[in-house]
């Protein structure tokens, strides 16, 4: 089972629906006791980083829990950017589970970043079998994450700055795009994620 | 590098059942296109970026069936979702996003209430509220409306809703600036000079609308061939184009639009 945590904030269906359609069972979990017998969990995306942060506080103990045990983890953008120490939209902290920052897309740029875009790959992961450099990946968001460790970061792309897109640290995986929204290869990269919760 | 979008719309009337998408020739005759979901997952095959649906019925007891066809779409199709077409207040929008839409496009409720931009961008976030403008040439000077130059005399452009029928004296030009101040994250501008035409967008509308905001542009209505989108896209500041019939009855692919568009310099998804 993989549970996808619902932090009240928003429908959560299209990440149901990719999941399912990618072979995984998805639940949709809104108590974090159902968190322990999950092979996996999803952050999904939606909100601000400050309702976020409020709304998935209750979660913060078994998800700790569930990460130490080697449970594999996939945050989507706002729940990519929670997994880091704090942003600069809200005053709240994040969860700290990877060290660094996240802030604003730099001036010059549309604010938010909306459509399609490319990722420049530095490494070869599972989370990434079949998705090839310069493959598009659906992006919305105003804010992006600053790894303290660059060692971590998976794949970047290009929006006035190369900013982080895809980062795994040991058995937790981020991705700053929307998986659910970008067509066949988001499908590939869910279906990666999935097969990671059957090790 | 953000790709320029490619989107196909679905007008659908929902009277008849599951929905179908049409296409008005000429505002006359409709002709039948097809299920919105066989049409929208055939649209995730050939590589559309987006997907806007518009209920051309817009009337409320439809409201429904458009969410099922939004919920039956958002089961194969995994790519951005519009649902348009009398959405009248957030208790719509919010119908809209739980069957699986991701933005909404308002256009009357929006010119008789602005505060419904702003409500919609609260609640779901800007990216999810598109402003779909209907725009007319109007060669007449008037006080306080933005002349434009183009290649058939000064004109300015007038709003229009309740489907193009009646008209609101609303300078689009202003009203975009206004709209992207209250909130409203993308702009479905379309000129009723050229819908149905084929005979390519308003370029001079376009470029006007794209250059008075930093929020993306949608060119919409006159779309006859890639041509015609190679011409928008080049020559202006639009983020996206949207066409209709040169999708729906075969004549062109979306594949084969992008990879005429990325022969001719335009960055898209291949």
């Amino acid at each position: 089972m993989i549970a996808i945590i619902d932090y009240g904030m928003g429908n959560l269906r299209s990440i149901h629906n990719a999941l399912t359609k990618v072979g995984g069972d998805p639940v949709i979990v809104s108590d974090s006791r159902d968190l322990p017998g999950a092979d996996g969990i999803v952050i999904p995306g939606v909100g601000s980083f400050g309702d976020a942060m409020r709304n998935l506080t209750p979660f913060a103990d078994r998800l700790f829990d569930s990460v130490d045990s080697g449970t594999p983890l996939l945050g989507i953008c706002i729940g990519m950017q929670v997994l880091f120490d704090r942003s600069e939209e809200s005053d709240n902290t994040g969860f700290g589970l990877i060290k660094g920052d996240v802030v604003r897309l730099p001036e010059g740029v549309k604010i938010p970043q909306m459509g399609w875009n490319e990722l420049t790959i530095h490494r070869d992961t599972d989370l990434l079998a079949g998705i090839d450099d310069g493959d598009f990946f659906y992006f919305v968001h105003s804010y992006y994450c600053v790894p303290e460790d660059r060692g971590i970061i998976i794949a970047t792309t290009d929006y006035g700055v190369d900013l982080a897109c895809v980062v795994s640290k040991e058995n937790v995986h981020a991705v700053q795009f929307h998986p659910e929204k970008s067509s066949k290869k988001g499908l590939r990269l869910l279906e990666n994620f999935v097969e990671m919760t059957r090790c | 590098m953000l790709a320029k979008r490619i989107i196909p719309c679905l007008d659908c009337d929902l009277g008849v059942p599951h929905g179908r998408v049409v296409k008005g020739v000429q505002f006359k005759q409709i002709r039948y296109a097809g299920i919105p979901w066989e049409l929208a997952e055939e649209y995730d095959r050939q590589g559309a970026d987006e997907l806007i649906f518009l209920d051309i019925t817009a009337s409320h007891e439809r409201r429904e069936t458009m969410a099922k066809v939004i919920e039956k779409t958002s089961e194969n199709v995994f790519m951005p979702l519009t649902v348009g077409g009398g959405i009248g207040s957030l208790s719509d929008a919010r119908t809209a996003f739980n069957s699986g839409a991701d933005k909404v496009s308002i256009n009357t409720a929006a010119l008789k209430n602005p505060d419904l931009i702003g409500e919609i961008a609260e609640y779901f976030g800007t990216q999810a509220c598109v402003l779909a403008i209907d725009a007319k040439r109007r060669y007449v000077r008037e006080p306080g409306k933005e002349m434009v130059d183009t290649p058939d005399g000064e004109c300015w452009f007038e709003c229009s809703f309740y489907g193009g029928r009646e008209f609101t004296g609303v300078d689009a030009i202003q009203w975009v600036i206004e709209a992207e101040e209250r909130g409203a994250g993308d702009i479905m501008l379309t000129s009723m000079d050229r819908d149905g035409t084929k005979d390519g967008f308003d370029i001079e509308l376009t470029r006007a609308i794209s250059d008075s905001v930093n929020i993306p542009v949608i060119a919409s209505g006159g779309c006859g061939n890639p041509d015609h989108i190679l011409e928008v896209l080049r020559n202006t500041n639009a983020s996206a184009a949207l066409a209709a019939s040169i999708f729906h009855f075969g004549e062109y692919t979306v594949g084969e639009v992008k990879e005429y568009l990325r022969k001719g310099g335009v960055h898209v998804r291949l």
